[in-house]
Formats: C-alpha cells, structure tokens, sequence
C-alpha cells in the first residue's frame, strides 16, 4: 500500500501527466501552440509507468492510446498524440478501458454444464470436449451441423484461424460474426456500388470537408472523437455540420442545422437530393461519363421474415434518362409528404452536395446499415456523391463508419461472413483456389455455396439444421432480434454450445462449455479500424487463471480434430506467423497489407500499402497505385472501371405503427456503454453514470399519457412485452410517436421486442424499426 | 479518483471569461494557450461527489464551446 506521503506524490505525478497529454493533443490540433512556463517544464520525473501503444479496445473509430502499465498491471490510458485517428483525444469509454480487464467476477477458469450445473474444470479437458464434441456432431449430421458466431471485436489473427479452421479444414461456411448485425449493408452497399469493400476515403477527410451530412448517425455519443474533429474543424473554419436523423441527440445538439424524416424515408430523401442535383444542373456530367454506369435491380424483394427466405437481385443497366425518369417520383414536393422534411430542407441538402465549391462528406453507421433496405440506402448516398464528382478525393467523402474495433480488419477483411474469404468470396473458384493453397487444404474443401447468414443460422440452430455453435467475444443473447425464439432455440435437446468470453453474460448461461479468453493487451493481435487503418497491440499483461486467446483456443481445437499441419505455429510466434500468412492472401497492389514491423513501429497502416506507403484515398489515381485506366478516376472493383448509380425506390417498412400497436421502437447505444455493457457495466463509473436502460419520450406523449421520467413504462410488439423506466426531456428527443430503448442493459432485453426483419441483399437486421404498445404501468 | 485532462474550447472571444469561471471551481486547475483559442483543464477530484459537482458546475459554464477529454489516471491502488 502507499503511504498517504507517496499518494500525494504520485497525485502530483499524475496530475502532471494529464497536463502533457493535453498540452500534446493540443499541439498536435494547433501546430505552434505555447503554453509559457507549463510547456518549457517538460516530462515529469518520477513514476515507474511503461506506456505502450494500442488500439482502443472499443468502437470503430480505432484511436490510438498509450497504455500506462505498473507492476504487471494496467493502471492509465492516455490519447496518443502520434495516431493521425485521433490525434492524443481519448473518450469516457477509452479513458476507462484498462478498468474493464479487472471486474471482480471475470471469468479465469474453463466451466462445463454437467447435469444442470457449471463444474469448473483444466482448459485442456474443456479443449478436449469441444473437439470431441465437433468431431462426433459433423458424422453424426454433417459438417454443415457445426458453426462459429464471432465478432468485429475479433482480433485479425482470430478470425483468420476461425475461418481457416472451418472453411478450409472441416469444410462448411457456417461462419459468422455480429458484424453482420452492424455493417453487412455497408459492405453490400460498396460491392454493389464499387465492386470492393470499405471507405475510398480516410478521416483526413474531416480536415478538408466544408459540410458534414450525418445521414442518421450520432456520431456525439457513437464516436465522440472522431465528432470532436467535426467540432474542431467548425472552429478552425466555419464547417457545417447538418444532422439528418429521426430522434434529436447530443448530435442535434451540437448541430447547425437539424433536420428529421419519419423512419425509413431515408431512401425518399436521398433520391429528391439526386432530382435536385439534376433538375438544377449540379451533374459533374464529365464524371459520370466517364465513370460512372446506371443500373436498376429487384424490387418488392420482401424482409427475410420467414425461414430459408432467398433472393436473389437481377440487375440490369439502364440509361441517365431512364434513371431521371425514375427520379420524377422523389420531386421535393412529394419526398416532403412522405418523409415529413420540408421542400425547403430537402432543397437545403441538395445544394450544398451541388454547390461545386464545397466538399462534402455524408458520414452513417446503423442508422442507414440496420435498415430493411440498408443496401440501397448506401447505393443512394453514393448516387449523390457519384453525381456530383464528390468522391474519392480529399474532403469529397461517402464515409461508412464502424461500430467496433475490427469490424473492418477482422469481418470484412479477413472475411468470415458466410459468402467470404479472406481474398473474395467462396463462390468464385479462383478466389477458393486462392485460399486452399494458402491454407494447404484440397480445394474441393472449400464449399462453393455460401450458407447460412447470422439470422438463418440462429433460426438453423432452432430447426435443429445446425446443432454445434462456437460463439467468441460477443453477446447475442443480448444482440439478437426477437430475441425469445433464438434464446430458446439454445435451449433445445441436442445442441451444444461453447462460448469464450471474459465475464458471464445472458449468453455464456446458455453455454454447455464456457472458455475463459485473454482480453485485448492480454494477448498479442491487430485491429482495422473504418478507414482502413490496421493496428497492432502487443500483450502487454498476462491474462488471469487458465484465461486464454480465443486465436490459440480455435489453433488448439484445430489440432484436436487432427489439423496439426494447418496449424502448425508456435505459440511463442503464432500472431507474427498467422499475420504473415494472412498477408499472403491479398498480396497487390489493390489491398496489400502493411508488414508487421511497419504495424509495430508506426500508429496503424492503411491498405492498400504499396512501396512502404499507406493509401489514403483509393480509386482516384493521384493517390491510388492501383489505378491503371490512365484516367484521374478508377473504380476498379468492377470489371469495367466503372461505378455504378443504382436505381433504388423507397419501399415501407415491414411493420408500422397501427390501431394496437400505435408507436415507433427505435434501438440504439449510448456514450457510456459499449455494446451490452458486459464490459463498460463492470466500470464503477460508466455503470454510475448510466446504470440501466430507459425509454424515451418525446415530451407531448408523455404529457397527453401523464407519463414522467422514471415512470414505469410497459412496451408490447408482437413478439413480447417488458417494463422499464420512462426519461422525459433528458438526453435525446424522439419525435412524437416515437420511442427510444437502448439495448445495453442485460436484465431489460429489447431485443426480444425487435423484429427479425433483414436486408434481403445485406441479411443484415433492422433494429431501429417496428410497431410497439406504450402504456404507463 | 481520477485526475482527468481535458481541452476547453471557449466561445469566439470569451477565453478570458472561461478562464475565469473554470479557475474558481475547486478542483480544477486551467492552463490557457498563449496563442491559441484553447485552454487545458484538469480536474483532481478526491470523490465520486466532487467528481459529479465539477461536472455539473461545468455544465453551467456559457462560454464555454466544447470540452473534449483528453487523458484520465486512476490515483488509488489494490
């Protein structure tokens, strides 16, 4: 213990510390900044801290910190002010993120269900069940009868051994990962649009652009340091800054001008912006001829709301004038009577994407992703971007932000989505050539056909098509929509579940083997953060009991089932041999990786990484080593260079407010927590400061239903009924008729509320729409 | 508790009066710039109670445009 001397030491110390950080960031924000005395003073002395670089453990953004470690143990986090993300600022979340390794009740120890109870057991025991258990369930129902459920919190090494281990060796594409749930319609929305995954642009786009459109996106509360880069610029040079949303929020708040559509109107809006750029003239028409082709695809494709659902999308080119015809339905006058934004507003938008002197970037995340037409959504606001020549270049942004660390690096990178490799996708034999050669396994191992999506594949686990399910660093339990049918599916005779995790949570009680993971600096691994920035941590203190990383307990298991040649790598070099491997699969100039000494020694890369370069911005030849059509643009992802403007209507939501159900339910996060909380809840401060889950009102329903804050509240969908209480005026505003629940708290699940509506292209749910029951209880 | 460091950006024109009303708070400790419209603050707060004063008294201040945190050390050990 320190003697109350020393505490007053180390407080000086500290405080000392805080006073540099600041002044580095602000050095950083203000090249030539002084501050007199403070700054001639120097690094304090004293203290034995060690800081060490890392992503943050939390949201997409991928800020680098420094992380302060004493006595094996990690006590500080501070902004780090060499990372060009986020330049020495640090959030509430990121601030505490050290706090969330040391909960009282982390789970250290292997647990297996043995007649109803959890019975601690040797990792190696647990290690051997799973095995045992893989093996016998594929002769026993096929190697379709096993799956993995992972997540964009995956680390790169991670995924790639879950994919490796279960497309190439055992031979099914049951591979999933929650980011299905938060960016699949992004994802879809680039392939669809470019022909290759992920943002053309990068967060320098935020020191170059005039106006920001926030297309449904809190980014004050959802990635507070890129929104405080946003802020920083409104000083320096006068942006703006438009919120475009159905609920006002801290980002409302800090807007310059607010606009609100009725839910799903989105895709109305974005094409009156596109009637406006045309009718007005504000076509870049040297552009699109050159770049850019028309398409138009299915329509009335449905919800997914049914098992086994497909479809299947039949695009077909069409002419300029055709889609301009097409646009006569989304006149400004009309958009206004179906979104509820005034002709005024709409015509506000269009002009600032028009006006040829400013850059404008639109920024989105679930808003436009968890949507039942998620991929058009991202195929409209490439349209307006396309058709003004604002794209792919400084400060000219359509930038698709993430929710999580490696949603990026891991999901969309690495590729373990069903339909993916980590090179392509399994439905192109080339790209399987590719991976089984890289992977040593017979190509024939790797099944053509992609399986099931996150949704079908829970609703597998019911039918009983799959009846193995690996789940690693995610919550579904929490996560999932319409939750009850998917709880219970877990339930049922005959299936077995293994779950890694750090803390118990709703979803390792439904575990038969619960596995104790390594948590972030606990392990070695590499983040990719949204503009494709990958990262790499070095372990940095040793996890508690037999914990472990969820990259080693998959090589483990691989072993077991007898891939011992796969998975050959040496536990003291496993993550730098794994990374070397994964290189190999997106060798080119179109998405090579950066080498790990690079990753070591610099604040993340970004791909393509070309002649010891990162690429800022792809597809715009100035900057892009890639592009090789001889024109200053190259989108080549498609076959012909070109990108596509889809032709995409507003099409309803598949359950609106009626006579019993009579109110909107729209989900969502908050600053505090991350995801379910099963971290940020274990933080005494974050768990005080937002300790459960509330419904919000907009203040004349509350006053017309005599309802106050802390009311209690009941809200009833067709799929079930909770109880929570009501907040009033406080922290964000829906719309009248609207209602708000964030799904962070484990003991109030939302989620069986939500509706398992998806995004027929993307499969991706949509939780920020369907009819819900108020009544003050 | 924690010390926690932050950059306060004041109103166009109203450094000196954010100066002013962020330095009577106890517990808080301002560093401006020379030259720039930017000011540190640090915050030493021994209580969870302290703690949430401060932040509430940092709600009222008008000046003050936007506080963006930048650093934050926990002062007690196991």
């Amino acid at each position: 213990m320190y003697t109350s001397v020393l505490l007053s030491d180390r407080r000086t110390f500290l405080k000392k510390m805080a006073v540099l950080s600041a002044m580095t960031a602000a050095a950083t924000m203000f090249p030539g900044i002084l501050f007199a005395e403070e700054q001639e003073r120097g690094l304090p002395k004293g203290g034995n801290l060690d800081w060490k670089k890392a992503p943050c453990r939390f949201c997409g953004v991928g800020c680098g910190v420094l992380v302060g470690v004493e006595n094996g143990k990690a006590v500080a986090v501070k902004g780090d002010p060499k990372s060009p993300v986020n330049k020495g600022l640090c959030c509430v979340k990121g601030y505490h993120s050290v706090l969330s390794m040391y909960g009282k009740d982390r789970l250290t120890q292997p647990l297996v269900k043995k007649q109803g109870k959890y019975v601690k057991t040797s990792m190696k025991e647990a290690l051997d069940l799973i095995a045992e258990k893989m093996q016998t369930t594929i002769k026993d129902y096929g190697k379709d009868a096993v799956s993995i459920y992972g997540s964009g919190q995956w680390t790169i090494p991670d995924g790639y051994v879950a994919s490796k281990l279960f497309k190439g060796c055992i031979g099914t594409n049951n591979v999933e990962a929650n980011a299905r749930l938060c960016m699949a319609s992004a994802v879809t929305g680039f392939l669809t649009s470019f022909g290759a995954d992920e943002p053309m642009g990068c967060y320098e786009d935020i020191d170059h652009a005039d106006v920001f459109v926030l297309w449904g996106n809190n980014m004050a509360e959802m990635h507070p340091v890129l929104f405080s880069r946003l802020l920083d610029q409104r000083l320096k040079r006068g942006v703006k800054i438009i919120d475009l949303a159905t609920r006002t929020t801290r980002t409302s708040m800090a807007a310059d001008k607010v606009i609100l559509f009725k839910p799903q109107t989105d895709l109305a809006i974005a094409n009156a912006i596109c009637y406006e750029i045309i009718k007005n003239g504000w076509v870049n028409k040297s552009f699109i001829e050159r770049h850019c082709n028309f398409s138009k695809g299915a329509t009335k494709m449905g919800y997914g709301l049914k098992d086994k659902y497909k479809f299947k999308d039949r695009p077909a080119k069409i002419s300029f004038e055709e889609y301009k015809a097409f646009l006569e339905d989304y006149t400004p006058k009309k958009v206004a009577q179906i979104s509820g934004v005034s002709v005024k507003d709409i015509k506000y938008m269009a002009a600032y994407y028009g006006d040829p002197n400013k850059k404008v970037m639109s920024l989105w995340c679930m808003g436009m992703n968890q949507h039942t037409r998620g991929t058009w959504m991202n195929n409209l606001v490439y349209n307006i971007h396309l058709l003004t020549g604002k794209i792919a270049a400084p400060g000219n942004s359509p930038f698709s932000l993430t929710g999580q660390p490696s949603a990026c690096g891991t999901v969309r990178e690495v590729g373990t989505l069903t339909h993916k490799l980590p090179h392509g996708v399994v439905m192109n034999k080339k790209h399987r050539e590719h991976a089984a050669h890289i992977w040593q396994v017979p190509v024939e191992n790797i099944s053509p056909k992609p399986s099931y999506h996150t949704v079908e594949m829970f609703r597998a686990l019911d039918r009983g098509d799959i009846r193995f399910m690996w789940i690693q660093v995610t919550n579904p339990m929490v996560t999932m929509p319409k939750l009850k049918r998917y709880r219970d599916a877990t339930k049922k005779e005959g299936r077995f579940i293994v779950v890694s995790d750090i803390y118990p949570t709703p979803t390792t009680d439904i575990a038969d083997v619960i596995l104790p993971s390594a948590m972030w600096i606990e392990r070695e691994g590499m983040y990719g953060n949204s503009e494709r920035r990958t990262q790499y941590f070095e372990q940095m203190v040793q996890p508690p009991g037999e914990a472990m990383s969820d990259t080693w307990q998959l090589i483990e298991v691989a072993k077991r089932m007898g891939f011992e040649k796969q998975f050959s790598y040496k536990e003291e070099t496993h993550i730098e041999e794994i990374y070397a491997e994964y290189r190999r699969h997106h060798e080119g100039e179109k998405h090579a990786m950066a080498p790990l000494n690079v990753l070591k020694s610099e604040p993340g890369a970004q791909w393509p990484y070309v002649n010891g370069k990162s690429t800022q911005w792809r597809f715009n030849a100035q900057y892009d080593p890639a592009c090789d059509n001889g024109k200053e643009f190259h989108f080549y992802g498609k076959p012909d260079g070109k990108a596509v403007i889809w032709q995409r209507p507003y099409e309803p939501a598949p359950e609106e407010p009626d006579n019993e159900f009579d109110f909107w339910l729209c989900t969502g996060r908050v600053v505090e927590h991350w995801h379910t909380g099963s971290m940020t809840r274990r933080i005494s401060v974050l768990h005080q400061a937002m300790p459960h889950a509330y419904v919000e009102f907009h203040p004349s329903d509350a006053k017309r239903m005599q309802i106050q804050t802390g009311d209690s509240v009941k809200l009833t969908t067709r799929r079930g009924s909770i109880k929570l209480p009501a907040s009033v005026n406080e922290r964000g505003v829906p719309v009248k008729g609207h209602v708000f629940v964030p799904f962070f708290d484990e003991n109030v699940l939302i989620n069986d509320l939500t509706l398992d509506a998806f995004c027929p292209i993307s499969k991706q749910p949509d939780y920020k729409k369907c009819a819900v029951k108020v009544e003050k209880v | 508790m924690p010390i926690k460091s932050y950059l306060a950006h004041p109103y166009k024109g109203r450094k000196k009066e954010l100066m002013r009303e962020l330095s009577v708070i106890n517990g808080c400790e301002v560093i401006p710039s020379e030259n720039e419209n930017v000011l540190i603050l640090v915050t030493d707060t021994q209580t969870k109670k302290e703690e949430d004063f401060i932040r509430s008294q940092l709600d009222g201040i008008v000046s003050l445009q936007l506080l963006a945190m930048v650093s934050g050390f926990n002062t007690l050990k196991d």
